[in-house]
C-alpha cells in the first residue's frame, strides 16, 4: 500500500494523543495546577487533533468530512470519528472541570479514557478489518495500535509529571511497557511474515479463476502507465531496504527507549527523561508505520502481476 | 445508509466470457465516454498529454499468460469492473453513506456528493473496481450504466450498459442473476461460471466464464477419416473417383 | 435500507440530436450516432458516440478508436490553418497563411510541372478512402506516379486474390460465419475487418465452432482461438502445401468443384525450350483446352457438358504434349517435399498437428456439408437444385502477406480452398459485392506522360504479361518513379509507395520536382528505415537545394510527416467532411448486401476550435484540379465544374450513369447502382443513416463466381457491364510468362540481374521460397524474427495524440520468448539491443511464453519523434515505445555481386515488414534509460495542450 504521510502521521500523533487522555482519564499522577490542568490536556488533545487534521488531508473532499459520521453502525472509520469526536467533546468538559476545580473526576476520567482506547480501537479497526490485506486482518492490529497508544500515553504523562518530582518508579513501569509493546509488535510481524496473500488462499489463480488451466502471469496491465490502483495499493518495498528500516525502527523505537528507561532506574533520575524517550518512540513509530502500510500487500495487486510487481 | 440490504429484488449484473474476449479495450473506452458525460463527475484524466497520463477508467483489461504444466502457454484477456457484490465490503466501510447497494436490483453506486474522498472503500475491494477520479477527487466506480438501463430517453433495445452494447466479440452479457431462466443465469449453468477470488467472501453478481479447453498440438486426430492414403494411390483415387462424377 | 434513500436519475437527458455517419478512426468504416449536446458556449459538442445498429458493417458495435472518437475530434494536436516552412525540413517550424496564398503557391508549383514534365510529380496518398478520386485527379495531371499505400501494405494479399479467383480476404471476403464448420485464421492482429472479424467470432463462440489460430503470437484472435499453431514467419507456404500434400493424398478434395469453377483441367503445353512451354494450349479462338474424357479429344474449356480428363498426357492438334493443371499439380504437392515432417523443422509445426489438423479440416468439409435449399442457375446455363457447401472457411492477412514469399503464400492458401471446394459456397468464404471480380474485369495499368495532358488510363491494375510493363523505351527502366510493374516488382498492382521517397531521392529513375502526399506519415512508422528516410527528406545537393525541392503534404494532425513538408495543407477531422466509400473504392459491402456510405460534416470546423479554418482535403484537391485546369475538373468556360466534394459525390459520373455513390440515384432517386445523378442524393444517405444497403437476391448468394443471378445483378447494379467469366486460376500462367522471358524468350527480356530471381519465384504453381532478408544473412548472427501487430486500441501513428488510448498504450515493450531471455540472462524490465543488419534498437524487454520460440514481437507504431502530436517532449511514447522499422531496411542486405535488392516480394513489391532477422543483447544497466534512437524534439505552433480533461463536465448530471 502506498504510504501516505498524512495517513502515518494521523495513526502515530493521535494514537500518543488519545493514549495521553486515556491515561490522564484514568488519573495517572501529574502536576497540579492551572497551567498543567490547561496545558497537560492542550498537549494532548492536540496530538489528538493534528492527528485527526493530518487525516483529512488524505481525502479528496475535506469540507465534506463531517458526512463520515454518519454510518457510525456499520463504517469502522465512521465510528473512529464519532468516537474521536465523543472523546474530545468528553475530555474538554474533564479538562475545564479540572481546570475550575483543580480536580481531576475519575467518574468523568474513567469514561474519557474508556473513549480513548476505543478510539484507538477503531483507528486500528480501520486497517484490521480489510480482508483484502491479510497482514492487516487479524486481532494483532488492534492491540499493537493499543499497546502503542497507551506506551506513548504513559511516556508522555510520566515524562510530564517529571517535571514537578514524579515517581522514578514510573520508568520502570514504562520499560515494561515498552516492551510488552514492542512484543506485540514482533508478534504481529511474525504473523504478518506469513500472512502474504497466499496465505488467505488469494492468488493470481484464485483472482483470475484461471488456476485450473495452469500458472497464471500477468503479461500486460490494463493501461502502460500507473493508475490510482498501482499508486495507492500495487506499492511493495523491497525486502532488504524493509529489514533495514525494521531495525531502525526497533533502534530508535525500542532499544532507545529501553536505555532512557534503564538509566532513569539505574541513576534514579528524574523521570522526566521519558520525554525524550517518548521522542524516541515516536520517531520509532514512525518508521514502523511506514512499514505498516508500505509492507502491505493488498489483493489488487494480484490483477497488476502479484505483489511487488 | 451503509448497510448492505438483506436481500436485493433483482441481481443485476454481467456475465463476461473469457472464452470470448479478445482484449479489444471497446468496452474500457466506450464505458469511458458514455460516463464522462453522463453519471456524476466526469471520468478525468490528468496530465492527459504530458509524460504521466492518468484517468479513471470504470473497466480495465488485463492480459495473463497461463501456463499449463504440459502443454503451451495460452493468453487471457480479462475485463474487470465492479463485480456488484452480494456482501459488498466496499459499502460497508464507506463512512459517509456515499456507497450503497440499491436494494431493487443490487447495483452498488458512489453517491458523489456525499463522497469525501477517503479512498477506503477502493481499499476494501479486492477486485481494484473503484478508483478515484483524478480531477474531482471522488469514488468512481461502475454503475451497471444505471442511467442507461432505465433511461426513457433511449430506445428500448439500447438499455444495457455501454461496454455490453459496444462488445465486438459479445463477450459480455447483462441481465439478472435472481432470475434462473435469465440469459445470464443460464450462461452461467451452461458454461460454468465462476466467482473471483471466492475466499474474499464478496458473493460477486458479476460471473466469469471459463475459456474452453484447448486442443493441445498433440491430440490425436479424433477421425481417421482423412490421412488414409487412398488404397490404389492418388491416382486410382482419381480415377474412381472422376468415374463417380460421370 | 440499502441505497434507497439516494436519488438516482434514471432517465437523464442524453443529447440533443443524434447524426449519423461513418467512423474513421480506421478503414473498417463502421456507422456510428454521433450523439450532440450544446456546450456552454451553445456551441455543439459531441457527448457520445455508438455504433448504429442498422449498420451492415457493425450493426451497433463499436471498437475501442471508434470509441475514443470525441478525443481524436478533439485533440490539441489538429492543424488549424494552413502552413508554410520558415526553418529547415524536419525542424518543424512555420508560419500560418492563409487558404488563398496556399492555394496559389501550390496551383503555381504543380501547373509548372505539368506544362514542363507531368512525371516530376510524385502523388501518392496513405490510407485515405477517396482512391477513386485521387487517382482520377492525378490521370488528368497527367503523372504517371500515383498509387495509395497498398505497396507497402497487403498487395499481395489483394494481388494473390484477385489473380487466383477474383477476390481476397481483406475487404473483398469474408467467411460464412453463420454456416461454417471450422475456421481456420492466419496472421491476423486486426485487419481493415476489425468489427465485423471480432462479431463473426463471436458468432463462431455462440455457435461452438472451432476456430484455429496460425500465428506466431498467440494474442487477441489467436487466444481465444481452440487451437493454436505457432508457427515460425515467413513459412506459412510450407505449412499450407503441406495441408495441401494431407489432402490430396488422402483424396479429400472437391474434384467436381475443381471441373466446373477452376483451370484444373487446362492443359499445359509441354514442350521443353519453346516459347509457350507451360502456357496454356488454346484453339484459335485463344479458348484454353481440355481434353473430354468421353469424347476423347481437346475441346474449348468454354464448352458445355464437358467431362475432362485431370490426369494423362495429351496430344495437341499441332502434335505436342499437353497435360492437365492438375496433374502438374497433384505431382508437386505430392512430392516428399511437402511431407508434414520434412516441413516440421522450417514451420515449427510438427508434423502430428499437421496431419491432424488437415484430417480436421477434410472432415469438416465432407463429412459436414451444409446445404441451402436454393436452386441456382450456373454461367453456362446448367440449373442447380441445391447449394451445397464445403464448410470450411479461411481468413488472412499481413502475417502471410507481408513476407517476400508473401504473393505465393497467398496463392498456396487459396489453393487450399479451391481445392476443398470453399469459395463462395454455404460455410466457405463469401465474396462481398463488387467481388468477385476477376482480372478480365480488371483494368490494366497505365503509364506514359505528356505535357498538360492525362494519362490514358488509370495508373494501377492487374498487368497479364511481361508486355504490359510500364517500361522507358529500353524496356529496362521503369517508367514510375516507384518502379512499380517493372522488373523489380512486375505484378505490383498497388505501386509500391515505400521506395518513393529514396528513388526520389536517388534520382532513381529520375529526379521529381513536387512530392505531394496525403494521410501517410512517411517520415515515421510508415517508412521503412525511418530514421534513413528523415535525413532523404532534408538532404541537400551540392548547391544546397533540397533533395527533393517541394513536398506539399496534407494532414489533419501534427504528424511526424509535417514537419518534412514545405506546405501543409490542414484537413478536417472525420466528423467536419464529406466523404464517400463507394464501389468505386473500397466500399463497406457485406456478403449478403451490396453497400457503400458517405461521412457528412455533422460538426461545422468553425465551430469546434478557435481559429479554426480547416478544408476537407477533397474539396481542396477538386479546387486545385480546376484551378490547374484538368479535364474534367472545369467546365467549358473554365470555371470548376464542381463546388466542392460534396458536389462532386453527387454529380460525377465515371461511366453513363455510375457514379460514387450507388444509392437513390435518378432524379428523383428511384433506381439504384445506375441512374442519372440525383440532387438529393446526399439527403437520402443521411436520412437513411449514412449508408445505402441493397440486398443480395437470395439465387445470388452463393457460387457468384459462376452464378447467373449473381452476373444479372451486378449489371443491373452497374457492378460491371456485361458478364465476365470468373475461372479459378490455381495455375497462374502471368507468372509462368515471366518465367518465359526470364528463359530468354520474348522480346521484353529482364535485366540478367534477375533472371534466376524470376525462375525461381514466378512459379505458375504456388511455390514456397525461404524469406530474403534471412536467406542474405547467417543465421547464427541473425538468428531470431521480429515482427510487430496492430493494437486493437491504436490506430497506426494516429492512436497516441488520443487522450484516452495512449493510457493504454503509451509505450511498447519487446516481447520476447522466454527460452531467448534466459539465454541472453533478460529480464521483465530489462533494456536490450535489437540489431539487424542495417542498425540497432535500444527497448524494454518483456518475457512471454505464447510466442514461437524464434520470434519476439512488439506493438506497431506506439513509438513516436519528441514533439509530434502535441505531446510532451518526455512523452512515454518517446521515451520508452519505440519503433521497429529502424530496423528494418528498404533494401536487402548486399548480395556477393553488390546488387541490393529492394525488401520486397518480386512479384507484386509488397514491403517485406515481417522478414526482419535480428539478434538481441541485454544492455548496459542505467539508471533512466530510453529507447534508441533518439530524435532531436519537433516544433510546432500549436496552442498548449490541456493539463487536466474532464470531459463532459458541463453535462453532469445530478444524482
Ligand atoms: N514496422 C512496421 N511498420 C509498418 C507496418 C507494420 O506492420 N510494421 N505496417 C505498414 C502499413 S500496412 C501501413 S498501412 C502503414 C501505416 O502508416 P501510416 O500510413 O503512416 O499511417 P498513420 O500513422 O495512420 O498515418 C497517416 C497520417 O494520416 C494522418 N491523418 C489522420 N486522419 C487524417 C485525416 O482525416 N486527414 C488527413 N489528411 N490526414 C489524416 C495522420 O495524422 C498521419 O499523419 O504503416 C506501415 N508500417
Ligand atoms: N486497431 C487497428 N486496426 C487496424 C490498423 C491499426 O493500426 N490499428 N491498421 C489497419 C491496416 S493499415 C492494416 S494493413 C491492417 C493490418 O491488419 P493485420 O494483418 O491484422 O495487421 P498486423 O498487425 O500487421 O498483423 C499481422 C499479424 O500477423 C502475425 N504474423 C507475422 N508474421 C507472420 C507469419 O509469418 N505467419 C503468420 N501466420 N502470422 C504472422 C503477427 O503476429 C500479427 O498477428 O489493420 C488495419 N486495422
Ligand atoms: S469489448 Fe468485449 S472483447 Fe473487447 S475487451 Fe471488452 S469484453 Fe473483451
Ligand atoms: S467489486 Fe469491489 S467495488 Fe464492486 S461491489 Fe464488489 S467490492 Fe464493491
Ligand atoms: S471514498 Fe467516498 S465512497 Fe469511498 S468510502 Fe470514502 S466516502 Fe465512501
Ligand atoms: S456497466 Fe457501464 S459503467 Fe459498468 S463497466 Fe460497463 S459501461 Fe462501464
Ligand atoms: S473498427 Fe473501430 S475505428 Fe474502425 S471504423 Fe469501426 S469503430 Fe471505427
Ligand atoms: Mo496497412
Amino acid at each position: 500500500m502506498h504510504p501516505a504521510v498524512s495517513v502515518i502521521f494521523f495513526t502515530v500523533m493521535s494514537g500518543a494523543g488519545f493514549g495521553l487522555i486515556a491515561l490522564i482519564g484514568l488519573g495517572a499522577p501529574l502536576p497540579g495546577g492551572l497551567a498543567a490542568a490547561f496545558l497537560i490536556p492542550a498537549l494532548a488533545g492536540g496530538l489528538a487533533i493534528a492527528g485527526l487534521v493530518s487525516s483529512t488531508f488524505h481525502l479528496g473532499h475535506p469540507e465534506r468530512a463531517w458526512r463520515a459520521l454518519s454510518q457510525w453502525r456499520s463504517s469502522w472509520l465512521s465510528r473512529e470519528g464519532v468516537s474521536a469526536i465523543v472523546t474530545l467533546v468528553l475530555f474538554g468538559f474533564y479538562t475545564l472541570l479540572w481546570m475550575v476545580s483543580g480536580e481531576r473526576s475519575l467518574l468523568l476520567g474513567v469514561p474519557v479514557a474508556a473513549c480513548a482506547v476505543l478510539t484507538v480501537y477503531t483507528t486500528a479497526m480501520i486497517y484490521a478489518q480489510l480482508r483484502t490485506v491479510p497482514r492487516w486482518h487479524t486481532g494483532l492490529t488492534p492491540a499493537c495500535y493499543l499497546v502503542f497508544s497507551l506506551t506513548c500515553g504513559f511516556l508522555l504523562a510520566a515524562g510530564l509529571n517529571g517535571l514537578t518530582g514524579g515517581e522514578p518508579g514510573a520508568a520502570g513501569f514504562a520499560f515494561f511497557a515498552i516492551l510488552i509493546a514492542w512484543a506485540v509488535k514482533v508478534a504481529w510481524w511474525t504473523r504478518a511474515a506469513r500472512a502474504g496473500l497466499a496465505s488467505t488462499g488469494s492468488t493470481m489463480e484464485t483472482a483470475t479463476g484461471l488456476g485450473a488451466i495452469g500458472k497464471v502471469r500477468l503479461l500486460e496491465r490494463p493501461h502502460t502507465g500507473e493508475n490510482y490502483l498501482t499508486r495507492e495499493m500495487v506499492h511493495v518495498i523491497g525486502r532488504k531496504h524493509a529489514a533495514k528500516l525494521r531495525s531502525i525502527a526497533l533502534l530508535l523505537g525500542a532499544v532507545l527507549p529501553l536505555v532512557i528507561t534503564l538509566a532513569i532506574w539505574f541513576f534514579a533520575a528524574s523521570t522526566i527523561w521519558l520525554i525524550p524517550a517518548f521522542v524516541a518512540l515516536m520517531a520509532g513509530l514512525f518508521v514502523e508505520r511506514w512499514l505498516f502500510f508500505a509492507e502491505a500487500e493488498h489483493a489488487v495487486s494480484l490483477y497488476y502481476g502479484g505483489p511487488g510487481a | 445508509m451503509t448497510s448492505l440490504p438483506p436481500a436485493t429484488e433483482k441481481a443485476l449484473g454481467l456475465v463476461i466470457d473469457l472464452d470470448t474476449c479478445v482484449g479489444c479495450h471497446a468496452c474500457v473506452v466506450n464505458c469511458k465516454e458514455w460516463n464522462t458525460g453522463g453519471y456524476g463527475a466526469p471520468l478525468g484524466d490528468l496530465d492527459p498529454y504530458g509524460d504521466e497520463p492518468v484517468g479513471s477508467f470504470l473497466n480495465r483489461i488485463h492480459t495473463f499468460e497461463v501456463s499449463p504444466d504440459d502443454a503451451p502457454a495460452s493468453i487471457v484477456h480479462f475485463p474487470k469492473s465492479c463485480l456488484h457484490c452480494a456482501d459488498a465490503p466496499c459499502v460497508t466501510v464507506c463512512p459517509t453513506g456515499a456507497s450503497y447497494k440499491r436494494s431493487e436490483d443490487g447495483i452498488v453506486l458512489v453517491d458523489e456528493s456525499m463522497c469525501i474522498g477517503c479512498g477506503l472503500c477502493a481499499w476494501a475491494c479486492p477486485y481494484g473496481a473503484r478508483e478515484m477520479d483524478p480531477v474531482e477527487n471522488v469514488m468512481k466506480k461502475c454503475t451497471l450504466c444505471v442511467d442507461r438501463i432505465y433511461n426513457e430517453n433511449i430506445p428500448k433495445e439500447d438499455r444495457e450498459p455501454a461496454c455490453v452494447r459496444t462488445c465486438p466479440a459479445g463477450a459480455r452479457h447483462f441481465g439478472d442473476f435472481s432470475d434462473p431462466a435469465s440469459n445470464v443465469s443460464r450462461l452461467v449453468a451452461e458454461r460454468g461460471g465462476m466467482d473471483l477470488m471466492p475466499e474474499m467472501g464478496t458473493a460477486p453478481v458479476n460471473k466469469y466464464l471459463p475459456p474452453r479447453p484447448k486442443t493441445r498440438p498433440d491430440t490425436a486426430a479424433a477421425s481417421t477419416s482423412a490421412n488414409e492414403p487412398a488404397p490404389e494411390g492418388f491416382l486410382g483415387w482419381l480415377d474412381r473417383a472422376l468415374e463417380r462424377l460421370g | 435500507m440499502g441505497g434507497d434513500r439516494h436519488d438516482v436519475e434514471r432517465s437523464p437527458h442524453v443529447s440533443d440530436e443524434i447524426r449519423k455517419t461513418t467512423c474513421y478512426m480506421c478503414a473498417c468504416r463502421c456507422g456510428i450516432n454521433v450523439h450532440l449536446r450544446n456546450g456552454p458556449d451553445g456551441r455543439p459538442k459531441v457527448r457520445y458516440i455508438e455504433g448504429n445498429r442498422d449498420h451492415p458493417i457493425n450493426r451497433g458495435v463499436l471498437c475501442a478508436k471508434g470509441s475514443a472518437g470525441i478525443m481524436q475530434h478533439y485533440s490539441p494536436a489538429r492543424l488549424n490553418k494552413p502552413l508554410l516552412r520558415t526553418g529547415e525540413r524536419g525542424s518543424g517550424e512555420f508560419r500560418e497563411i492563409e487558404w488563398a496564398e496556399a492555394l496559389a503557391l501550390a496551383t503555381e508549383w504543380l501547373g509548372e510541372v505539368r506544362e514542363r514534365d507531368p512525371k516530376k510529380l510524385a502523388f501518392f496518398t496513405g490510407r485515405d478512402q477517396s482512391q477513386s478520386l485521387t487517382g482520377w485527379w492525378a490521370q488528368q495531371f497527367g503523372t504517371p506516379n500515383f498509387a495509395a499505400h497498398g505497396g507497402f501494405c497487403s498487395v499481395n494479399m489483394a494481388a494473390g486474390g484477385i489473380y487466383t479467383f477474383g477476390g481476397a480476404f481483406w475487404e473483398f471476403g469474408s467467411p460464412d460465419w453463420e454456416k461454417t464448420e471450422l475456421f481456420m485464421i492466419f496472421g491476423v492482429a486486426e485487419d481493415h475487418d476489425s468489427n465485423p472479424i471480432k462479431m463473426g467470432l463471436g458468432r463462431l463462440k455462440e455457435r461452438g465452432i472451432k476456430v484455429i489460430g496460425v500465428n506466431p503470437v498467440r494474442t487477441g484472435y489467436n487466444a481465444v482461438a481452440d487451437e493454436w499453431v505457432g508457427i515460425t514467419p515467413g513459412t506459412d507456404g510450407l505449412f499450407i502445401l503441406a495441408l495441401v500434400h494431407e489432402l490430396l493424398k488422402a483424396g479429400r478434395i472437391d474434384l467436381d468443384y475443381l471441373i466446373r469453377y477452376t483451370n484444373a483441367p487446362w492443359l499445359v503445353i509441354e514442350d521443353e525450350d519453346s516459347a509457350d512451354h507451360g502456357l496454356f494450349a488454346r484453339n484459335e479462338a485463344g479458348e484454353p483446352l481440355v481434353f473430354d474424357r468421353h469424347k476423347q479429344e481437346c475441346l474449348s474449356s468454354k464448352s458445355s457438358g464437358l467431362k475432362p480428363a485431370l490426369k494423362g498426357a495429351v496430344t495437341l492438334p499441332d502434335g505436342r504434349t499437353a497435360r492437365p493443371v492438375f496433374e502438374l499439380l497433384a505431382k508437386k504437392y505430392l512430392g516428399e517435399d511437402y511431407a508434414p515432417e520434412a516441413v516440421a523443422r522450417e514451420t515449427g509445426v510438427s508434423a502430428a498437428q499437421t496431419r491432424r489438423l488437415a484430417a480436421e479440416i477434410a472432415d469438416a468439409a465432407f463429412e459436414r456439408e451444409v446445404v441451402v435449399e436454393q436452386p441456382w442457375t450456373d454461367m453456362k446455363g446448367e440449373r442447380h437444385e441445391r447449394m451445397v457447401g464445403r464448410p470450411v472457411s479461411f481468413h488472412a492477412m499481413r502475417g502471410i502477406s507481408a513476407h517476400s514469399n508473401g504473393f505465393q503464400t497467398c496463392r498456396a492458401l487459396h489453393l487450399l480452398q479451391i481445392l476443398l471446394g470453399s469459395i463462395d459456397c454455404p460455410g466457405g468464404f463469401r465474396f462481398k459485392p463488387p467481388y468477385p471480380r476477376p482480372i478480365d474485369g480488371q483494368p490494366r495499368p497505365h503509364g506514359g506522360c505528356k505535357p498538360g495532358e492525362p494519362l490514358p488510363g488509370p495508373h494501377l491494375g492487374f498487368l497479364r504479361g511481361p508486355e504490359e510493363l510500364l517500361l522507358q523505351e529500353d524496356g529496362v527502366t521503369p517508367q514510375r518513379i516507384d518502379h512499380a510493374f517493372s522488373w523489380d516488382a512486375p505484378m505490383s498492382s498497388h505501386g509500391l509507395m515505400h521506395m518513393v521517397i529514396s528513388n526520389a531521392h536517388a534520382g532513381d529513375p529520375y529526379p521529381i520536382d513536387v512530392l505531394f502526399m496525403y494521410m501517410a506519415n512517411m517520415s515515421w512508422n510508415s517508412s521503412m528505415n525511418s530514421g534513413g528516410v528523415m535525413e532523404m527528406l532534408s538532404d541537400k545537393d551540392a548547391d544546397g537545394n533540397y533533395r527533393i525541392p517541394r513536398i506539399i503534404y496534407s494532414d489533419a494532425y501534427n504528424s511526424e510527416m509535417v514537419a518534412y513538408a514545405d506546405l501543409v495543407l490542414p484537413d478536417t477531422t472525420y466528423l467536419e467532411r464529406h466523404d464517400c466509400i463507394s464501389l468505386l473504392d473500397r466500399p463497406i459491402s457485406e456478403p449478403e448486401a451490396l453497400a457503400d456510405s458517405i461521412r457528412w460534416p455533422v460538426v461545422d470546423p468553425a465551430t469546434q476550435g478557435e481559429g479554426r479554418d480547416v478544408r476537407g482535403f477533397q474539396s481542396v484537391l477538386l479546387d486545385l484540379g480546376a484551378r490547374l485546369g484538368l479535364p474534367g475538373m472545369i467546365d467549358g468556360n473554365g470555371d470548376p465544374l464542381y463546388a466542392d466534394y460534396a458536389d462532386y459525390m453527387v454529380n460525377h459520373q465515371r461511366r453513363p450513369g455510375v457514379g460514387p455513390l450507388a444509392g437513390w440515384r435518378g432524379k428523383n432517386g428511384g433506381t439504384h447502382g445506375r441512374g442519372d445523378p440525383n440532387p438529393g442524393q446526399i439527403n437520402r444517405y443521411i436520412e437513411n443513416g449514412g449508408f445505402f444497403e441493397a440486398h443480395v437476391p437470395e439465387e445470388a448468394q452463393y457460387f457468384k463466381h459462376a452464378n447467373r443471378a449473381w452476373s444479372d445483378w451486378a449489371i443491373e447494379m452497374g457492378l460491371q457491364d456485361g458478364a465476365v467469366e470468373n475461372v479459378f486460376q490455381l495455375y497462374l500462367e502471368p507468372l509462368r510468362k515471366f518465367q518465359l522471358a526470364a528463359e530468354g524468350h520474348g522480346d521484353r527480356q529482364p535485366p540478367d540481374s534477375h533472371r534466376e530471381r524470376i525462375k525461381a519465384t514466378f512459379d505458375p504453381l504456388p511455390v514456397w521460397y525461404a524469406p530474403f532478408e534471412g536467406e542474405g544473412l547467417s543465421k547464427d548472427e541473425f538468428p531470431y524474427h521480429a515482427i510487430t501487430q496492430r493494437p486493437a486500441a491504436m490506430y497506426h501513428s494516429w492512436g497516441s495524440q488520443n487522450a484516452w488510448l495512449r493510457q493504454i498504450h503509451g509505450s511498447n515493450p519487446l516481447y520476447v520468448p522466454g527460452p531467448i531471455c534466459d539465454e541472453a540472462g533478460l529480464k521483465d524490465g530489462d533494456w536490450a539491443w535489437v540489431i539487424s543488419h542495417h542498425g540497432r534498437i535500444k527497448v524494454p524487454v518483456r518475457r512471454m511464453e505464447a510466442v514461437n520460440g524464434k520470434t519476439m514481437w512488439t506493438w506497431n507504431a506506439i513509438g513516436k519523434r519528441p514533439g509530434a502530436w502535441a505531446l510532451d517532449e518526455n512523452a512515454p511514447e518517446a521515451k520508452r515505445g519505440f519503433l521497429l522499422n529502424h530496423l528494418i531496411h528498404e533494401l536487402l542486405p548486399p548480395k556477393a555481386d553488390g546488387l541490393r535488392w529492394s525488401n520486397s516480394d518480386p512479384i507484386t513489391g509488397q514491403a517485406a515488414w515481417f522478414d526482419l532477422r535480428v539478434r538481441i543483447e541485454k544492455a548496459e544497466a542505467e539508471e533512466h534509460p530510453v529507447s534508441l534512437p533518439q530524435f532531436p524534439p519537433q516544433k510546432d505552433g500549436l496552442a498548449e495542450p490541456p493539463s487536466v480533461i474532464a470531459y463532459g463536465e458541463e453535462w453532469e448530471a445530478k444524482q
